[in-house]
């Protein structure tokens, strides 16, 4: 029994640009160029896929576990390292990865002091974690969960699944990371995430969409003219298109929204995180790095750290997000300590 | 020309591979349907998901029912991924948790699965009639055919209304606005679409109609 046919079939009319041989064999082909690049810092599993430090499990160390649809690097693989996560389980592209992933990687990097989920709240992300905490429970690990949800793009989130776990997910996966290293306890190392995510908010943006490989044609179609505000990092559209504009008056819509959600006052210090979603220039992050701080410096705000690159992508879509994240000393010592993964290096 | 009145193992199996066919051969539209409210992957989920189950058929051991739904369930829970894995995984686990240990389904014991499925995925997923999800197509499902059989009808008839209940129920997903899954972010701007995932539930409603209610 066939149902009509879709209006604008699969694979008719727009070819797809991308470096790959087989749609089916993106992820397993980029685990192994993983393996291949970094065996110094990561051991890759490949039934099921996870990535875990190659000195996992460190003994008597609060593990962190993170994971998602594939297709945000470096988020979660190339995070994985000393200082910060103990293993990433990446799914299909922008598809949640599974249980037994979870189960194996949690087991793999367990050192005895119990294993922090780190999860972005997307339905799917949540109910397959759920599934696997059950699951590592039922063995004995002990399990803490803890869910980000910083994006102020998503407003009534009474009827909704929710804010969507975005920027603040890197940050808080380097600071958990380094009290982790600290050999800090697992209550500590859960609450440290939930802080994290209390005084984090985000915000992106689209100024093209992305082809998912296996899908073959883009997500959604964006005028010539056009972007999208509000985007997730699923090329899932976001609340608001409009016509383009300026990098100044964009970074003000973005950066006014977070700003006024905490809410962040006058004499506070933040990190601020530019990130771009994959097909944006550095020139360009640049620019809204530079529209951000003065944005903030006249709301009297200051940057005391700041990460600008592409850390949380979206495939190849150009456009950026926007994180800032309340400081305090205890973050900012966790954020400056060493860390070496393959995504993110300093102190070592 | 008799009334066909339980539905054996050989039939389950059937229909599992009419539904993976009917997943792969509706593999695009499913997708295009999630690229336009969610994340434009439904259907390529749903057609790996099943082509795992098809994969494990063979090796199942014939006669158990539950124990063959149970096995879907579990195949699904670890290949699809996504919101899609958890919920349809959960479904089939609950159909096995209804069928166990059966060699044949009679009427009563399907009306019984399509309750756990209804009850498992909603507490899985923790969505509302009207939602704008699965629940949408498989509610009506469940409540068509408990009240057929109530009527009096034979199992096609009965599974035939079934089926038609969750069309309807998936056709009036459109106009509504989500609130659950990745749709949910889109407010209003979901309403004018239909629900993939209460499509292809609705897909699995009528192949279970067009494979069990056969010609008879």
């Amino acid at each position: 029994m066939a149902l009509p046919p879709p209006p604008n079939p699969i694979g008719s009319e727009v070819r797809m640009k991308k470096l790959i041989n087989d749609p089916a064999d993106v992820v397993r082909e980029e685990l192994q160029g993983i393996e291949a690049a970094h065996p110094d810092l990561v051991k890759v599993s490949y039934d099921p896929h996870f990535i875990t430090r190659a000195d996992a499990p460190v003994q008597g160390k609060v593990a962190l576990v993170s994971g998602g649809g594939s297709g945000h690097e470096p988020m979660h693989g190339g995070f994985v390292g000393m200082g910060m996560l103990d293993a990433a389980c990446p799914g299909e592209v922008f598809t949640s990865p599974t249980p037994d992933q979870m189960e194996a990687a949690t087991k793999a990097v367990d050192g005895g002091a119990g294993v922090v989920h780190i999860v972005k709240n997307y339905t799917g992300d949540v109910m397959n974690f759920e599934m696997a905490a059950d699951l590592c429970r039922a063995e004995g690990t002990e399990v803490e969960a803890v869910v980000v949800d910083d994006d102020v793009a998503v407003q009534d989130s009474l009827y909704t699944a929710g804010r969507r776990g975005v920027g603040t997910t890197v940050l808080m996966e380097k600071i958990a990371g380094a009290a982790a290293e600290q050999k800090r306890p697992l209550k500590e190392v859960a609450d440290i995430c939930r802080e994290v995510d209390a005084n984090g908010r985000s915000m992106g943006m689209a100024l093209t969409s992305c082809t998912v490989p296996s899908a073959g044609k883009p997500t959604f179609e964006l005028g010539d003219d056009e972007m999208e505000i509000g985007i997730g990092i699923h090329g899932e559209p976001g609340r608001e298109r409009m016509k383009m504009k300026p990098a100044a008056d964009v970074v003000e819509m973005m950066a006014t929204a977070i700003v006024d959600d905490i809410p962040f006052s006058k004499g506070d210090q933040v990190l601020a995180f530019v990130n771009g979603m994959g097909g944006t220039p550095l020139i360009e992050l640049y620019v809204v790095f530079n529209e951000l701080n003065k944005f903030l410096s006249g709301r009297g705000i200051t940057i005391s750290r700041n990460l600008i690159g592409s850390y949380i992508t979206s495939l190849e879509m150009a456009g950026c997000s926007i994180t800032l994240l309340k400081m305090d000393d205890d973050f900012t010592q966790l954020w400056d300590a060493p860390v070496k993964t393959a995504g993110l290096r300093w102190g070592t | 020309m008799s009334r066909r009145v339980a539905v054996a193992y050989d039939q389950v199996v059937a229909w599992l591979k009419v539904f993976a066919a009917t997943l792969a051969e509706n593999k695009g539209y499913l997708t295009e349907l999630d690229s336009a409210i969610g994340d434009a992957d439904h259907g390529i989920n749903m057609d790996r998901g099943f082509q795992a189950v098809i994969g494990k058929l063979d090796s199942a051991t014939p006669g158990d029912i539950g124990a063959l739904f149970k096995t879907v369930g579990m195949t699904l829970v670890s290949k699809v991924g996504g919101a899609g894995g958890p919920l349809y995984g959960t479904l089939f686990l609950q159909v096995g948790v209804a069928t166990a240990g059966k060699d044949r389904i009679t009427p009563e014991d399907w009306s019984a699965a399509l309750a756990g499925a209804v009850a498992g995925v909603q507490a899985r997923g923790k969505a509302e009639p009207g939602d704008k999800t699965m629940l949408d197509a498989l509610i009506p499902a469940r409540d068509a055919f408990a009240s057929a059989l109530a009527d009096g009808a034979d199992l096609p008839a009965a599974l035939r209304r079934s089926a038609d209940a969750a069309e309807e129920g998936m056709r009036a997903t459109i106009p509504l606005v989500a609130r659950k899954g990745r749709a949910s972010y889109l407010g209003e701007r979901s309403a004018g679409h239909q629900d993939p995932g209460a499509t292809s539930s609705a897909l699995l409603i009528r192949t279970v109609a067009d494979t069990w209610a056969g010609d008879g």
